[in-house]
């Protein structure tokens, strides 16, 4: 199949659906690409770079919708866009079908196949084509890097000779992908870094990127996971606490970014009015949200203003798109990772599976249908959380009663095993002939060395070990070789035998240890 | 005089043999220790030559000389992935061997019981001291202490010896290394051993040589059956159990001659080999007894369910994560030893060695099929010792490791050990390796190890399966180390 990438037609947008890379991978598919001029221009890819990577350069969209099977885009067509499609196409691209609901009729109606890649279910197969989170992984970095463009000082605290500097304290509202990036950015820009998000369980993320958890004291904490990794709505009164706890960090905060999105839903109103003014001048907003309408109450969408007392909010929609060429890159990854699926005998075909619970689930329209929304997926996205067990943290004194138990346990046991011992030592002392005795002494003190000794040899050399032992086990010869001499025909024979054997492992069991042991170099 | 030159020769051999053994505490000790085994048993065999009532020296001389180069020959043509099987067929060896003295020891003791007085002041060398037994106010005792330690000798040298031979056969793939069982299972063992004690009884009361050839099948059929019922995977339990045997079976042999040396080495061995069996079943967290029982415990509930896709990935994706990569673990198993892949192996650690890269191994008791088998090869494929490291020294390294290559490895990698309470090997310490940021599993296909238990560490989110042959594979990603 031909697949073909467009210019994107939006303002502003630099993105672009296919790089020389991800074209190079989609060739081992057996698909073939090709690329409207230009189409890579603003993300950093020369045609010739296509070209080079085997991609076909065609002059205008035209061209490109005229000789390819599937096109895949970035952003999801206008009306405009979508009647130029030809009839039966396939289109990969972002969509929001719900958002789009008459578009997605028009598609239907064309025939057209619409793989959305935000409907992308969130089960664990399908990350790889997640584009909503490689594109949220980059919203939340450039978050950071658009906050310390607009912030007046250091992100970390230093001492310089000059006069001391305080770490900037960053708020993160939204534990999700975008929200834990920007966590990772500014911990390591060294900023003091609260987070907090809706769902208790993604405290343990939160802290292990560095950042310190805001803990909100509620008793009926809700399962925000049950919804595929969404948070979902929160009740009335656990908003209330919410807030609460924010206009108590708001005076402290340097730099706040909210992340807070709820599926199908505008933006929860996250930062007040009031929080905004309680902030220091020069403190700066950054709302993820923007796009639907924003976390904050001032926020307006696609521009930076600044407040009378000094914040800036910043309600940029196009962070993605800003960083064009780290954006493609994974986005054209999400689309080529898309179409390995959609061709799962790598020969260039395109089977579209029905069955399949990605493939299913990002599909909005086919064969003429409007398949939007899809059922269910058959695996539940995350794995209910189950019950964590704590292990007891022991007090001091519970761990040193432990310890004197253990000890006197071992004692017993030690104890006991000696008296059992030395009893029935005792006992075969009484009847057997003193020359038992003697050799039965020597037995047990041998096996005592041989227990003391082999728990020193070290691991590795365990084969070495067996090679030796086997070789010393041969001892057994001193018997043949006493025997031998004896009268009797099959005593020589049998004799003979075991000498003989004895032998064979005497020489190979040494020449084996030593060859292994030969065999181990320091390095 | 001579008498006390030969006690005076077993004392010495015997400190030699004990600090052989104390040598292998480490690598370069080691290299001297096997000299201490060599020089002991030299002065031992020398000894007893030259000792009192020996007979027919030259004959044992050309034996000795004819098996040492047979054992020579040998030694030096086995791969050291043949390693398990030579192990094992030597021990057959001294069981074999075992037997034999046992017997007799048996038909000595008998013909001097049918001597008069002149015949018996006549006779020399072994049977010399049965008379001196015969003679002592407590003969009654004393042979029937002489008859339980022949009797004894020959059982467990018999079972060593069938054991070995299956061993021997599993290892080197000429019999099923599935575990297998006669219908009955272990009551025939059972029955078997029953048998031998009532002919210990009926040997201790007559003497009579029928007893002994019962006892003798008895016990080789015990030997047989109790090891075909053993799976592959258990076999370093098994060969260390074996050498513990070989080691009793010398012991109760020397009781019986009345050899103070050959009662000391036994137990050396005997003890050595029950300790490594120690070793290898803790590290299965399995009682010693079921493994000798054969098969895994029962399932207390159904295993957890494994979500999911194996995703797998190409030569070109592992070569690109470890050129990216500063610490690097490669966890070896049985597969690597199959494929011949330690000399790949090495020429990989070697690159990324030079490359500045944290190269290091980790290796689980229970890898391969003899304890300490996987540093073996390593060895041999010249990989430094220094950089191969045991399960509880490197465990806790995995989180700060940015790739871990399992190769050729299952159970002893499987998470379920430690998140399924009712998974079969549950609580059976694992290396820790999903932990690690990216994991390359080397792998023939899809599908279960040895023990068909599913192993959720390659459905893991980080974890990547690299199929193919490991040689092959490994070789493919030389070239692009760079």
């Amino acid at each position: 199949m031909k697949i073909g990438a467009l210019t994107e037609v939006f303002p502003g947008e630099n993105r672009v659906a296919m790089t020389p890379d991800s074209a190079t991978q989609l060739a081992k598919l057996g698909h073939s690409s090709v690329i409207q001029a230009g189409a890579g221009a603003k993300a950093g890819f020369s045609d010739a770079a296509y070209a080079a990577a085997g991609v076909e350069v065609l002059a205008d969209a035209k061209a490109v919708i005229a000789a390819a099977d599937v096109i895949v885009k970035v952003r999801g067509p206008d009306a405009a866009e979508l009647a130029t499609l030809q009839d039966g196409q396939t289109l990969i691209s972002f969509f929001w079908p719900a958002q789009n609901a008459e578009l997605l009729e028009a598609a239907a109606k064309k025939n057209l196949t619409i793989v959305a890649m935000d409907m992308v279910p969130r089960i664990s197969r399908a990350q790889k084509m997640d584009a909503l989170s490689s594109m949220a992984n980059i919203a939340g970095y450039r978050a950071v890097i658009e906050a310390g463009n607009n912030f007046g000082r250091f992100f970390t605290g230093q001492v310089t000779a000059a006069g001391k500097v305080p770490p900037a304290k960053v708020l993160i509202v939204g534990a999700g992908v975008a929200g834990l990036a920007a966590i990772g950015t500014s911990v390591s820009l060294g900023a003091i870094v609260h987070a907090f998000d809706v769902r208790p369980e993604v405290a343990e993320q939160i802290e292990s990127m560095g950042a310190n958890f805001v803990f909100l004291e509620f008793e009926q904490t809700q399962d925000g996971a049950a919804t595929g990794g969404y948070a979902a709505p929160s009740s009335p009164e656990f908003r209330e606490k919410q807030l609460a706890k924010f206009r108590e960090l708001a005076p402290e905060m340097d730099i706040v970014i909210t992340t807070a999105l709820i599926p199908g839903r505008p933006a929860p109103k996250l930062w007040t009015e009031d929080m905004v003014k309680m902030m220091k001048p020069g403190s700066v907003i950054i709302d993820l949200a923007a796009e639907r309408g924003g976390n904050c109450d001032l926020t307006v969408p696609d521009q930076k203003i600044v407040t009378d007392n000094g914040v800036t909010i910043v309600g940029y929609t196009d962070f993605p798109s800003r960083m064009a060429t780290q954006a493609s890159t994974l986005y054209s990854t999400n689309i080529r990772h898309m179409l390995t699926d959609l061709t799962p005998k790598k020969d260039g075909v395109i089977a579209h599976n029905m069955e399949d619970d990605v493939i299913r689930g990002a599909t909005a329209a086919h064969l003429g249908a409007v398949t939007y929304p899809p059922p269910p997926p058959k695996i539940a996205a995350i794995a209910a959380a189950k019950p964590k067990e704590k292990a007891k943290e022991l007090t001091p004194e519970e761990r040193r009663a432990k310890e004197v138990a253990e000890f006197k346990a071992q004692t017993r046991n030690q104890v006991g095993l000696l008296a059992i011992g030395g009893g029935l030592m005792l006992l075969a002392g009484l009847y057997a002939p003193a020359s038992f005795m003697s050799h039965f002494i020597v037995f047990v003190l041998a096996v005592f060395v041989g227990f003391q000794v082999i728990w020193n040899v070290s691991h590795s050399l365990h084969t070495p070990l067996m090679a030796v032992t086997n070789a010393i086990s041969s001892i057994i010869i001193l018997g043949a070789l006493m025997q031998i001499g004896s009268g009797s025909f099959l005593v020589i024979i049998l004799a003979a035998l075991s000498v003989f054997m004895a032998g064979i492992n005497i020489f190979g069991g040494f020449m084996v240890t030593r060859r292994m042991l030969a065999m181990f170099q320091k390095s | 005089m001579e008498f006390g030159f030969t006690t005076a020769a077993y004392v010495v051999a015997a400190v030699l043999f004990i600090l052989s053994l104390g040598g292998l505490s480490g690598q370069e000790s080691a290299k001297r220790a096997v000299w201490y085994g060599i020089v002991g048993m030299a002065l031992a065999v020398a000894a007893t030559l030259y000792g009192p009532g020996q007979g027919l020296w030259w004959l044992s001389v050309v034996l000795i000389a004819a098996g040492g180069v047979l054992g020579w020959i040998v030694a030096q043509r086995v791969q050291m992935t043949e390693m398990p099987q030579l192990v094992a067929a030597m021990h057959s060896l001294v069981g074999l061997a075992a037997v034999f003295i046992g017997y007799n020891t048996h038909v000595e003791l008998a013909s001097v019981q049918g001597m008069d007085e002149a015949a018996r002041a006549a006779v020399t060398g072994f049977a010399q001291t049965l008379v001196h037994k015969l003679e002592d106010p407590m003969a009654g005792a004393l042979i029937s202490i002489l008859r339980v330690e022949t009797f004894l000798g020959v059982f467990i040298g018999a079972v060593t010896f069938t054991g070995s031979v299956i061993a021997f056969g599993k290892l080197a793939g000429k019999v099923d290394g599935k575990a297998k069982k006669l219908p009955g299972g272990h009551v025939l063992n059972a029955a078997a051993a029953i048998i031998s004690v009532v002919l210990l009884v009926v040997y201790l009361q007559s003497g009579s040589t029928l007893a002994l050839i019962g006892m003798t099948a008895a016990a080789l059929f015990i030997g047989y059956h109790l090891i075909m019922g053993i799976g592959g995977a258990d076999m370093p339990v098994v060969v260390s159990m074996l050498n513990s045997y070989s080691g009793w079976a010398a012991a109760a042999i020397g009781f019986s001659l009345s050899n103070d040396l050959l009662i000391v080495v036994g137990a050396l061995v005997g003890s050595s080999g029950a300790i490594l069996s120690y070793i290898m079943c803790k590290a299965m967290n399995r009682s010693f007894i079921s493994v000798i029982l054969g098969g895994f415990g029962g399932t207390t509930g159904p295993a957890m369910e494994v979500t999911g896709e194996q995703i797998a990935i190409d030569a070109e994706g592992v070569a690109a994560a470890l050129n990216d990569a500063d610490s690097i673990i490669i966890i070896p198993g049985y597969g690597m030893a199959v494929a011949q892949a330690q000399q790949s192996v090495s020429e990989l650690t070697r690159k990324l060695r030079a490359k500045g890269k944290n190269v290091r191994f980790a290796i689980h008791p229970v890898a391969g099929r003899l304890p300490g088998h996987m540093n073996v090869l390593l060895a041999e494929a010249k990989v430094p010792y220094d950089i191969v490291l045991e399960m509880d020294e490197i465990n806790e390294d995995f989180p700060e490791t940015d790739v871990a290559i399992v190769i050729g490895s299952n159970d002893i990698v499987n998470p379920a050990a430690q998140e399924d309470p009712n998974s079969p090997i549950a609580g059976m310490p694992v290396l820790e390796c999903w932990k690690a940021k990216q994991v390359f599993v080397s792998k023939r296909g899809q599908g279960t190890g040895y023990s068909g238990i599913e192993n959720p560490l390659f459905y893991k989110e980080n974890t990547r399966m690299f199929y193919g042959d490991a040689k092959k594979s490994l070789d493919s990603l030389l070239p692009m180390i760079e």
